[in-house]
């Protein structure tokens, strides 16, 4: 079988998402790249040197700046005549783009796949992952997205891809980018990081949040993570949410403090090599999952530890 | 501009799902259904659009069982809906096969703008939206956090990765909601009184003639890996050993 992996990239480098799903690929039968974006042709030589990669094939047109989905699936859906199956990554764009490529070719997609049982069956989480559903499928061309914390990482070197230059690219003139205002920040990203600190509705403002869960951050060198109601309260922007329709992380330690264990927060973090969490309530749900409890007040408890690490 | 807003009937949000013993499924039967708590987003946007004038009308529409009209149907228009389309079928759509009929309806009623659910609580795909953006060849606005309406513009800021990013379709044009869009109204009882009477038209997948034959067979289900309890620690000094030992911390 041959399959395209949708590079996810910001034109300049490839994001980390991306090797996953080229490792997911490779379960599949031979490996191409599509690298589409505007001024990019770095990535596509990066992307190159992935292990495992055969072709890269790069569309570099202004169209394809911002990963607008109206102008990169044609894109795809052209070089399906000569690929078998396509896959993303399960992140924001790879989740905006898939499915438009899916109906454009009459597939029923596959979303966020843990594993490859065979050439048209897989599996894939269900209710907030309270339920693991095999799914084998009777398109001709398969589209999907990949659960990034199920499958390891491709290496970055050792490939020996050939660059090959796509054209057709075309602004579809429907939609344009306007602005994105994307966080700067020095710690590890949520979906890579090896630890992560989140917090929840008991810190009860983002004064708190900012005082209490970053220093025990650095010292960890973690990433932050928070619960729904901490991001709807604005303690922290959405982009640190974790659960169902937040982001899905499997670090190897994972520290909730002051969230209740909802089963959407569980979604997203219940694959956590080993998980800890601080709570008040010793009958909080989130002590059904943890590995490591510690029942007390957060606002004495945190730091505590802080200072002692 | 008519908007249009599909919506779907899940197992409630708060109901834990149970995998049925024969691995087919989640069991449904006797647990309390609700509306994807998205698509009730949807129809606040909705019914705001039409409360500051931006909209003309708001129509809901669903796929599935016939129940569903004397519950997610009767809230949506509580809610502030002016008429529902029930497509009444047992049988379990897939995105595509919702998609296309959505297309359908879309060819009929000329909708300015579609809001649907970034995804259903239930099957998760977070498919649906994008795909009938793909089958009418219309811009999408995802994730959304915020929509402006003005003109044939439909201004968009949507929740990606990284944070926030803002995109500007030309409408018509389909936006599939995010959590923090806005916070739905409760469909009270003299509303839901109300609603009764605000006209449900009866369809049925035949009446579209499209193709919604599933793709995918479930070849079973089964419930994840459970995790297990762990220990409690008795207080901070504990816990920074178990640090160390994971090798967190020195
Ligand atoms: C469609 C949908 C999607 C959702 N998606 C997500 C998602 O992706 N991610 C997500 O997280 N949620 C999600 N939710 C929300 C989820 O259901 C919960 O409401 C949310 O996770 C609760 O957040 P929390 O644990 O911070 O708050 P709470 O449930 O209020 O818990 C706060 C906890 O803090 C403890 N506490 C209070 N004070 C202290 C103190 N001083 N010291 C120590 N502990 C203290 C309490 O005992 C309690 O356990 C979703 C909900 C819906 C309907
Ligand atoms: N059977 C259905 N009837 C009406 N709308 C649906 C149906 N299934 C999905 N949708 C819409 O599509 C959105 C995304 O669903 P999904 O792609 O299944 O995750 C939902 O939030 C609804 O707005």
């Amino acid at each position: 079988m041959k399959t395209l992996v949708w590079v996810e990239h910001d034109n300049a480098a490839v994001k980390d998402a991306t090797l996953a799903v080229v490792t997911a690929a490779s379960q599949l039968g031979e490996v191409h790249l599509l690298v589409a974006g505007s001024g990019c042709k770095a990535v596509a030589d990066q992307a190159a040197k992935i292990e495992g990669v055969g072709k890269v094939h790069l569309a570099d047109d202004a169209s394809l700046s911002h990963a607008l989905a109206e102008n990169v699936a044609p894109l795809i859906v052209g070089l399906m005549a000569d690929h078998d199956a396509v896959l993303f990554p399960a992140t924001s764009n790879g989740k905006n783009i898939a499915p438009r490529v899916a109906a454009l070719l009459d597939v029923m997609q596959i979303s966020d796949i843990l594993s490859v049982e065979g050439a048209d069956t897989f599996t894939r989480p269900i209710y907030a992952g309270n339920a693991i559903a095999t799914v084998r499928t009777s398109d001709k061309k398969l589209v999907i997205t990949v659960r990034g914390t199920a499958f390891a990482k491709a290496a970055t070197s050792g490939g020996s891809g050939t660059v090959e230059a796509v054209s057709g690219a075309a602004d579809a003139g429907v939609s344009k980018f306007v602005s994105a205002e994307i966080a700067k920040s020095e710690r590890p990203e949520l979906t890579s990081a090896k630890v992560i600190v989140s917090g929840g509705r008991a810190l009860q403002n983002s004064e708190n949040f900012h005082s209490l869960i970053e220093p025990l951050a650095d010292k960890l060198g973690a990433a932050v993570g928070a619960s729904r109601a901490a991001v709807d309260a604005g303690y922290v922007p959405n982009d640190y949410q974790v659960g169902q329709t937040g982001k899905i992380v499997a670090p190897e330690v994972y520290i909730a403090i002051g969230i209740s264990g909802a089963i959407q927060h569980l979604a997203g973090m219940k694959d956590s090599k080993t998980i800890i969490a601080i709570n008040k309530d010793e009958d909080a749900p989130i002590f059904q999952v943890a590995d490591i409890g510690l029942v007390g007040d957060l606002f004495k408890v945190v730091p505590e530890l802080t200072g002692k690490l | 501009m008519k908007v249009l807003v599909p919506v779907k009937r899940v197992l409630d949000y708060n109901v834990k799902p149970r995998v049925k013993a024969d691995g087919t499924g989640v069991d449904l039967a006797n647990v309390k259904m609700s509306m994807n708590p998205f698509d009730e987003i949807a129809i606040e946007e909705a019914v705001r659009l039409k409360e500051k004038g931006a909209a003309t009308e708001v129509v809901v529409v669903t796929i599935g069982v016939a129940k569903a009209e004397s519950d997610v149907l009767l809230t949506a228009r509580a809610m502030g809906a002016d008429r529902a389309i029930l497509i009444a079928t047992d049988d379990e759509v897939e995105p595509l096969g919702v998609a296309k009929l959505l297309k359908a309806v879309c060819d009929e009623e000329a909708p300015g703008l579609v809001i649907l659910g970034k995804q259903a609580i239930d099957d998760d795909s977070n498919q649906t939206g994008q795909m009938l953006a793909a089958l009418l060849g219309w811009p999408q606005g995802t994730f959304a956090s915020k929509v402006e309406v003005s003109g044939d513009r439909v201004v968009v800021t949507r929740e990606v990765d990284g944070g926030l990013e803002t995109v500007d379709l030309k409408a018509p044009a389909i936006v599939t909601t995010d959590l923090r869009l806005n916070e739905p109204r409760y469909a009270t009882l003299p509303n839901i009184m109300k609603a009764k009477s605000k006209p449900l038209a009866k369809k049925t997948p035949a009446d579209y003639a499209v193709d919604i034959a599933p793709r995918l067979a479930t070849l079973k289900v089964v419930e994840p890996a459970k995790r297990t309890a762990g220990v409690k620690v008795a207080d901070v000094d504990e816990l920074v050993g178990k640090l160390k030992a994971l090798g967190v911390a020195k």
